[in-house]
């Protein structure tokens, strides 16, 4: 029988293959070459862990900005409880563990011959291919959204970087007496309780320095998507009277002339206004092929291998992944560490672990002293995914220990994923 | 290449026939990073989150239990203790118990 390593691979089936195509690959080459995208909590993490495990692997990360920002802890520089500088770190300890570093952007990606073609024109092949690109915003899906945006009156500021800058900005200079109109996406979004976290936020720098102030949340979603007690409990005791919630309010359209956001209810005029569309996988993931699921907005994936579920040897971690988990950068972290354990294995024509166990933990301020957390243990089970186990959950109130241990979250990962 | 894929093949069925050998250390090695989201690269921590990295055996295993009994006070820690069946303590407490 004659079977070459397409046949082979039609026979077995895409998702079935993958073991046996780690084989096949370490065989051909010797040093076997894993290219990572993205160098975010995701990326940076799968890159590190990739070296650390696989000392014999190749890995190549590909990234187009200098600085790493973290969306974690931007809501406080909203707040006005840490600066841009503070959440913005260099990248330079990766290459101490062997990763080249690649400052470019993919433009394209060839799954069937394993190459990805950059803005400067090379084009890089690999055996397997890592994608970390974190969110696309369907800045389309809001009526005059783009418009705004550009002239930058209307900002979403929910990917960290210059719009976190500028919205803090747009907060300082608004007088007090102002209203602060912040939109919350339809889930599945990135961070779920990032919109709350920051409405907190915003409330506290509000008390402090323009306590006339209002902030009305707008949310596509019928309610508090996630740690309600804790944020209701801020919003009842902290902040009385500041913050007016509004479920089932979806932005449709917004105006940056008329400050105006429109929902299917009434125009709601602010002064500051942070609209935060719809989300969905990264580009990066369509040009794989690999945004893959029926509305064609997210991955779907081997979540014990996180290899994707109809091409062969791309791996998505991280926001743009279709699962149960939610979509925080703790979560990214943790998908690259199984992913990069999965693709050491594979390559080694092991069988991966086939239960693998990964935790969430993800903190929120609810104000400059108070933090509450939600955590939850998932563990794999086959033909079910992740199951969280019993006594996963959240705080029902901020407390100033947890504050505390916010802040050396923050530490932590920022050095787990980039020293 | 026909060659190479019968090779793979038998590999993989070798592996398949032996079950997971070696995955209690990979599991454990995968669990043990997870771990250090929080506690710092190499179970190094900064701030108020303790370090993992040297932390004796014994009191890793009992401070698991005690957080997932509720007998020790926790915030996070009960949570999270409740997700790990007891062999797995025992083999993050022996992972740890061996970081420098």
């Amino acid at each position: 029988m004659t079977l070459n390593r397409r046949d082979f691979l039609k026979v077995s089936g895409a998702g079935a293959a993958a073991a046996l195509t780690g084989c096949a690959t370490t065989t051909s080459s010797a040093r076997p070459h894993v290219v990572v995208v993205g160098a975010g909590f995701g990326g940076a993490t799968c890159a590190k862990y990739l070296r650390q495990w696989g000392p014999n692997i190749d890995v190549t990360l590909i990234e187009p900005n200098d600085k790493f920002v973290s969306c974690p802890m931007s809501n406080w520089v909203l707040g006005g409880l840490r600066t841009m500088d503070d959440i913005t770190h260099g990248y330079d300890n990766l290459p101490r563990h062997g990763i080249k570093m690649v400052k470019d952007m993919v433009v394209a990606i060839d799954a069937d011959k394993r190459f990805v073609k950059t803005r400067s024109g090379a084009s890089i092949a690999y055996d397997r291919l890592v994608l970390a690109p974190g969110i696309e915003i369907l800045t389309g899906s809001v009526k005059g959204f783009n418009e705004a945006e550009t002239t930058g009156k209307v900002v979403h500021a929910w990917k960290a970087g210059p719009q976190t800058a500028l919205l803090r900005k747009q907060l300082e200079a608004m007088p007090d007496g102002g209203t602060f109109v912040m939109s919350v996406p339809a889930a599945p979004y990135r961070c779920p309780p990032g919109p709350y976290e920051r409405a907190c936020m915003v409330a506290n720098y509000f008390k402090q320095a323009k306590p006339k102030s209002k902030i009305i949340l707008l949310d596509g979603n019928p309610d508090v998507v996630s740690k309600k007690p804790l944020f209701t409990d801020a919003w009842n005791t902290l902040y009385a009277g500041m913050i007016d919630y509004r479920p089932n309010n979806a932005p449709l359209a917004v105006d940056g002339s008329k400050m105006t956001v429109t929902t299917e209810f009434d125009d709601v005029r602010g002064d500051v206004l942070n609209v935060v569309p719809r989300q969905r996988a990264g580009e990066l993931c369509a040009m794989a092929g690999a945004r893959n699921d029926s509305a064609g907005n997210w991955c779907t994936v081997n979540l014990a291998t996180f290899e994707s579920t109809t091409v062969p040897n791309v791996h998505i971690i991280g926001d743009s992944v279709l699962s149960n988990l939610p979509k925080s950068g703790h979560m990214a972290t943790n998908h690259a560490k199984v992913c990069a354990a999965a693709i050491v294995e594979l390559l080694a024509g092991r069988q991966p672990d086939p239960i693998p166990v990964i935790a969430n933990t993800c903190y929120s301020a609810t104000s400059s002293t108070t933090s509450g957390y939600v955590a939850n243990v998932f563990r794999y089970e086959a033909g079910k995914g992740y199951v969280s186990a019993p006594e996963g959950g959240a705080t029902p109130k901020g407390d100033a220990l947890n504050f505390t241990y916010n802040e050396s979250w923050a530490k932590n990962i920022w050095a787990e994923v980039l020293s | 290449m026909t060659k190479k894929i019968t090779l793979a093949i038998v590999g993989f069925a070798g592996l398949a026939l032996s079950g997971i050998a070696g995955a209690a250390d990979i599991h454990t090695q995968s669990i043990a990073s997870t771990c250090m989201s929080c506690h710092g690269p190499g179970g190094k921590s900064q701030g108020a989150i303790p370090s993992l990295a040297g932390l004796d055996k014994e009191y890793f295993v009992k401070s698991m239990k005690d957080f997932k009994a509720g007998t020790r006070a926790a915030s996070i820690m009960k949570r999270q203790a409740n997700g790990y069946t007891d062999a797995e303590v025992e083999a993050l407490a022996a992972y740890f118990a061996g970081l420098k």
